[in-house]
């Protein structure tokens, strides 16, 4: 434990230094103006069904300069959730549980001459989770403005609580660290470059879900008992983007993200799209992704009697799978003001949908007992995502 | 050692970097500044659709541009 409690402090002094390498570095090459980001507000509603669990909910994001130097935003996200998910069923049985999570965020960023410098604050609340975290960043272009170079900061805060258990409190914490670097390759060509540091300390678990292992009574079946995980994880998370302009008016992006964790699991995802306008109103999008990783060192589908290792854990999310999405988009622009006299720019309305296939190669849906424990068919769902969306930009 | 290097390598980009002639002048952005060039064209659906594999995946960061303080517009 102290080993990768050092570790991770290892790793944040040397993500400080090369901060504070690339800051001083950076500093003399600041000359002309960059840019804040647009004015606009979005409306969004969206929807998750996939593997027993439902949640919708809306979205609302504004966002308003002040002035040429100053720009503000804000936004609300509720997710309504209904689940009755096959960890829920292994647990509680086939009954649905409902909540409702409510996420406010607000940031500000300040613009001087070719730097932004950014803060924000996001608060999440539901019935048994609070999280609370403040995030700071600062961004320069340079060279010309072919390269902007990144780097943020946030903390985090959560209090766990347990619905029915009005004792159990626990909390957590955890430290981000960025870089990123986007370059303009081409004149048809961008890449971007990200890493991110975290760390978390404290309660990690879930509390709700279960382990389980072979019965001594009887080998054929199984008895739960609660996880129990490491008090500190921290992993590392490496991504390369691309975007390419053909020649005709269309866009191919690429992505490469590499994940590890002290916890074990070696993640990794590769995503392909395809952006085509279709005369001046339309713009339609096609990707599609695919995700897999390794199982943490503690996981195990079925250990082999109580208390077997210090750690046990049994989320599906900790195992060994791959998923695989297929997605696309549509937006149509009805309004379009190219004057910029009256008080809209532009005006969107957008749909994408996304179909997700997980297939996981060591978690098994212990819900089937007409099996022995550890035969059971390997878990399997489907997932649709869908967003609807309106933008406006003033 | 390597902050050596990394030191290093800093040092030539203040030489040489600051002075650099862009190779794509403004005048050549015009495809790079298409909106669908963009790699965040929409940060409110790219912030959901992020949080929807992070709460099913193992994997987390380096989710690229989302904006909201995160120092990545």
């Amino acid at each position: 434990m102290q080993k990768a409690v050092l570790g991770a402090a290892v790793v944040v002094t040397k993500f400080l230094r090369i901060y504070i390498l690339l800051t001083l570095a950076l500093i003399p090459c600041v000359s002309v103006a960059a840019v804040l980001p647009a004015d606009r507000a979005d409306v969004l509603y969206h929807s998750y069904e996939g593997g027993g669990i439902s949640i919708t909910g809306p979205a609302v994001l504004v966002r308003k300069s002040i002035g040429d130097s100053v720009s503000l935003s804000a936004k609300n996200y509720i997710d309504t959730i209904s689940s009755a998910s096959i960890d829920v069923e292994m647990i509680v049985g086939a009954s649905t549980y409902e909540e409702e999570r409510v996420e406010n965020s607000f940031s500000i960023d300040l613009l001087n001459e070719k730097t932004i410098m950014s803060l924000g604050y996001t608060n999440s609340v539901e019935n048994d989770f609070t999280a609370d975290t403040f995030a700071f960043g600062i961004s320069q272009d340079m060279f010309g403005d072919l390269t902007t170079i990144s780097m943020g900061y946030a903390h985090g805060e959560n209090i766990v609580g347990k619905t029915g258990d009005a004792s159990f409190q626990e909390t957590s914490k955890s430290d981000s660290f960025k870089i990123g670097v986007s370059q303009v390759i081409t004149k048809n060509m961008l890449m971007a470059l990200s890493v991110d540091t975290i760390t978390d300390e404290g309660f990690l678990n879930n509390p709700y879900r279960k382990t389980r292992y072979i019965d001594p009574g009887d080998s054929t079946s199984f008895i739960l008992e609660d996880e129990i995980y490491p008090g500190t994880r921290t992993s590392n998370a490496y991504a390369l983007r691309t975007k390419y302009f053909l020649p005709y008016r269309a866009a191919l992006h690429a992505e490469y993200r590499i994940f590890k964790d002290s916890w074990g699991i070696d993640g990794s995802n590769i995503e392909v799209g395809y952006t085509h306008p279709v005369g001046e109103n339309w713009i339609f999008d096609i990707h599609y992704r695919t995700y897999s990783q390794t199982k943490a060192d503690f996981y195990n589908d079925l250990f082999p009697f109580s208390n077997s290792q210090n750690f046990i854990g049994r989320d599906k999310e900790l195992s060994t799978y791959t998923n695989n999405t297929l997605g696309f988009g549509a937006s149509y622009e009805f309004i379009k003001n190219e004057s910029g006299n009256g008080a809209i720019d532009k005006a969107s309305i957008n749909f994408k949908f996304d179909h997700i296939v997980f297939n996981y190669t060591d978690f098994r849906d212990a819900t089937q007992t007409s099996f022995d424990a550890g035969t059971e068919p390997l878990y399997t769902f489907d997932a649709n995502v869908m967003q609807l969306f309106l933008s406006v930009w003033f | 050692m390597s902050y050596k290097i990394i030191f290093s390598f800093l040092l030539l980009v203040l030489i040489n970097g600051c002075s650099l002639d862009p190779w794509v002048k403004p005048y050549e952005r015009a495809n790079l500044a298409d909106p669908i060039m963009s790699f965040s064209p929409d940060p409110l659906s790219q912030g959901y659709i992020h949080h929807v594999y992070q709460a099913r995946e193992g994997a987390r960061g380096a989710e690229g541009g989302s904006g909201g303080g995160c120092g990545c517009n």
